[in-house]
């Protein structure tokens, strides 16, 4: 045997500063912090990936379009011009390229030595070593009016003449550039824009979430510190924010109810059981005075009586609020609710006699009631008990019966006494209502209200009616589910 | 009664040293232990009769207690008594290995009847079954052919008032109280307020013990009934 561990002390938390309201910026970071906001942003990174990864491709195929169609024209040329080559030699070559270049939109066309010198065209100045490559490439270039320098660009072709002059043919670029620099600036206009909009979108959406959720939590705030009849407005349009609100109102009326019984709970045990407690105090204090040992004997017995009527009172009250806290259904099981009735009226049947009432009783066979035995027992007990008590006047007979009615079990007790007016008959189930006839009787109020508890507990009722004359306490009760025929 | 040996863990002092000091004047010996560590120690290692436990215990708490003194198999009878009085606290005692189970407040005398009849049932538990038949004076009851007989004369019971005899005659030299029968004989736990068992009991009487010079059926005043041979009504 070891003696439990103690427990560590709780690590010590510190609690989150509260929000102190300083102005734009705490608005503005509670807006990003919720949850809508957060939201929007996911949604308008991917769209502006979507949108980005679009126009990307756009732009990407646009210059691929436009740079095979300047190839395809540079091969046309290079063919054509090889074949003019191939025809006429070097004199026709030249006098062609000299044609073609005065010609307006021409391409570039350049003929040199094999040595690299400059015998016809109109490009007037390459970076050194490009015609050393034959092939394509893209490269910068000067025209005639521009002297050495090289201001323009251009995808070229180099092409090797047999006898070893060289061919360049080319087609300017500029065009194609300015074209993917328009692309460009719409891109990022149009991109800017979706961030832009989307951007304004979700704040616009986290505000207007924002605002409810805020005002719910006002209300809340309100309720908490004690408004309890503040209910959350709903917006009528069944969204989740609205059901939200309708359960949250839902569980407020729940718990105004609780807060409700309790509280005439506390009030009656203010009054209910500070007058005996002050009936014994005075009984103790008055024998105090006294010297007559039978006088203190008395007294002293007079004192336990009325304790344990005290604890009796708690008892029920303690195992009413036990029953309504649902916290007994632990030890629920299948009995026959109608050989119950029979045992207690048993019970009580003598003392019934003695008092020269009959208690008579019958019970349907097989009904059984999934629930707690010894509770039901109590039930009806409490009502035989009040059939006896309260149902003196008429014919003495209090009938106790036990039948099945459709899918419930009834459990009733019946006398012939002064009965219940009808407009007292919901009230005589709260706790301590005694109604006038009875406040010259012993008891305390509750028998109904635990009986009421334990009907409610086995999902039933407890049911006053008239028995025309007299009282009928009806306790109805889910007979259980027939178990499987074998 | 003979004399028995009782252990009482019970963390309240006051009420824990008033059970001793009663149970000495009802003739019986009581060992205290005011936590449930202690009154683990002294339940394995001493020789008692009856162990009044607390439900509510500091260190280890009484049920717990219960369930690890039956895993040791100290088989000794446990009296529980607990501040919960609810039905399912009452099944929750007794499958924790208790034998009996008495919600607070309670009549010393009640705790007294019940313990008494804890250790003769440990008494007897030792010499085997129950006996078929019941012997008191000149009054027999026979379980077997459910027959009572009162110097030979038969008398005609009904079914609930031969269980409510034959519990007072399984007790009989005990006091036995009025809610011991309503749990025995009819198998209810609540508080039936009204003095139903009384009546039952003084029906039985009228059968039992009318036309006879001495009254078996007793009354103890304060505490429920007897049966017992001899002595003037």
């Amino acid at each position: 045997m070891s003696a439990p561990a103690a427990f560590d002390p709780a690590p010590r938390r510190e609690s989150p500063p509260e929000p102190r309201p300083d102005g734009a910026w705490t608005r503005l970071s509670t807006l990003f912090r919720t949850t809508a906001f957060k939201l929007s942003l996911v949604y308008l990174a991917v769209f502006a990936a979507f949108a980005f990864f679009v126009l990307g491709y756009v732009a990407w195929n646009a210059r691929r379009v436009l740079d095979d169609q300047i190839v395809s024209t540079i091969e046309a040329e290079i063919s054509g011009l090889s074949d003019q080559y191939a025809a006429g030699g070097l004199r026709r070559l030249v006098a062609v390229v000299e044609r073609r270049s005065r010609e307006p939109g021409a391409s570039l066309y350049l003929v040199t030595t094999p040595a690299g010198e400059h015998v016809a065209g109109n490009v007037e100045a390459l970076p050194p070593g490009v015609l050393a490559e034959p092939g394509q490439t893209e490269t910068a270039y000067g025209r005639g009016t521009d002297g050495d320098s090289l201001t323009h660009r251009a995808i070229v072709r180099i092409f090797t003449l047999p006898g070893g002059f060289r061919l360049l043919v080319g087609r300017d670029v500029d065009e194609r550039d300015r074209l993917r620099a328009v692309i460009a600036r719409a891109f990022g206009w149009s991109l800017l824009l979706v961030v832009g909009l989307g951007f304004l979108g979700s704040l616009f959406i986290a505000r207007r979430v924002l605002k409810r959720v805020d005002d719910m939590t006002g209300i809340t705030r309100g309720i908490m510190a004690g408004d309890l009849d503040g209910r959350l407005a709903l917006a009528g349009t069944g969204d989740e924010l609205d059901r939200l609100a309708r359960n949250l109102n839902a569980m407020l009326d729940r718990i105004g109810e609780l807060m409700r019984g309790m509280r005439e709970v506390s009030d009656n045990i203010a009054h209910d059981l500070k007058t005996p407690l002050t009936r014994l105090r005075n009984k103790a204090d008055a024998a105090l005075g006294s010297d007559d040992p039978a006088v203190l004997r008395a007294a002293l017995e007079a004192t336990i009586e009325e304790s344990d009527n005290l604890i009796r009172v708690f008892n029920a009250l303690l195992m009413i609020a036990r029953l309504e806290a649902g916290s007994s259904r632990a030890d629920l099981a299948d009995f026959d609710a109608g050989a119950v009735a029979l045992e207690v009226a048993e019970l009580y049947e003598a003392v019934a006699e003695e008092r020269g009432v009959t208690v008579t009783a019958q019970a349907a066979p097989g009904l059984v009631v999934h629930g707690s035995r010894e509770l039901i027992g109590q039930a009806m007990a409490n009502l035989i008990d009040n059939a006896l008590k309260y149902g003196a006047g008429g014919e003495p007979v209090v009938a106790v019966s036990a039948a099945r009615d459709g899918d419930a079990v009834v459990l009733a007790v019946a006398d012939r006494g002064p009965g219940i007016p009808e407009e007292d008959r919901a009230r005589v189930l709260g706790r301590f209502v005694r109604l006038e006839t009875a406040r010259s009787r012993p008891g305390f109020g509750l028998g109904l209200s635990l009986v009421a508890a334990i009907a409610r507990l086995h999902d039933g009722a407890l049911l006053i009616e008239d028995h025309g004359p007299g009282l009928r306490a009806v306790l109805r009760l889910p007979a259980a589910p027939a178990p499987e025929a074998p | 009664m003979p004399e028995m040996r009782l252990l009482i863990i019970e963390d309240d002092r006051e009420a824990a040293s008033y059970l001793s000091k009663a149970f000495r004047e009802a003739g019986h010996v009581a060992d205290l232990a005011h936590d449930g560590l202690d009154g683990y120690a002294m339940a394995r290692e001493g020789d008692y009769d009856v162990l009044v436990v607390d439900r509510m215990l500091p260190k280890l708490d009484g049920l717990s207690l219960i369930r690890s003194l039956r895993e040791q198999e100290v088989g000794t009878p446990v009296l529980i008594l607990s501040a919960l009085g609810q039905v399912d606290d009452r099944v929750k005692g007794l499958r924790a290995g208790g034998d009996d189970y008495l919600p607070k407040p309670y009549a010393f005398s009640e705790l007294l009847a019940r313990s008494e009849v804890l250790a003769r049932r440990r008494g007897s538990a030792s010499a085997g079954a129950e006996p078929t038949a019941y012997r008191v004076g000149d009054l027999e009851l026979d379980r077997l052919s459910h027959r009572v007989t009162r110097a030979g004369q038969e008398i005609v019971l009904q079914p609930r008032e031969f269980r409510l005899l034959e519990y007072l005659m399984r007790h009989a030299g005990q006091v036995v109280t009025r809610t011991m029968l309503l749990e025995h004989v009819w198998d209810y736990h609540f508080d039936p307020q009204t003095n139903v068992i009384d009546v039952h009991v003084s029906r039985l009487r009228a059968k039992i013990d009318k036309g006879f010079e001495r009254a078996m059926i007793h009354t103890v005043r304060g505490a429920g009934y007897m049966v017992r041979a001899g002595g003037e009504a």
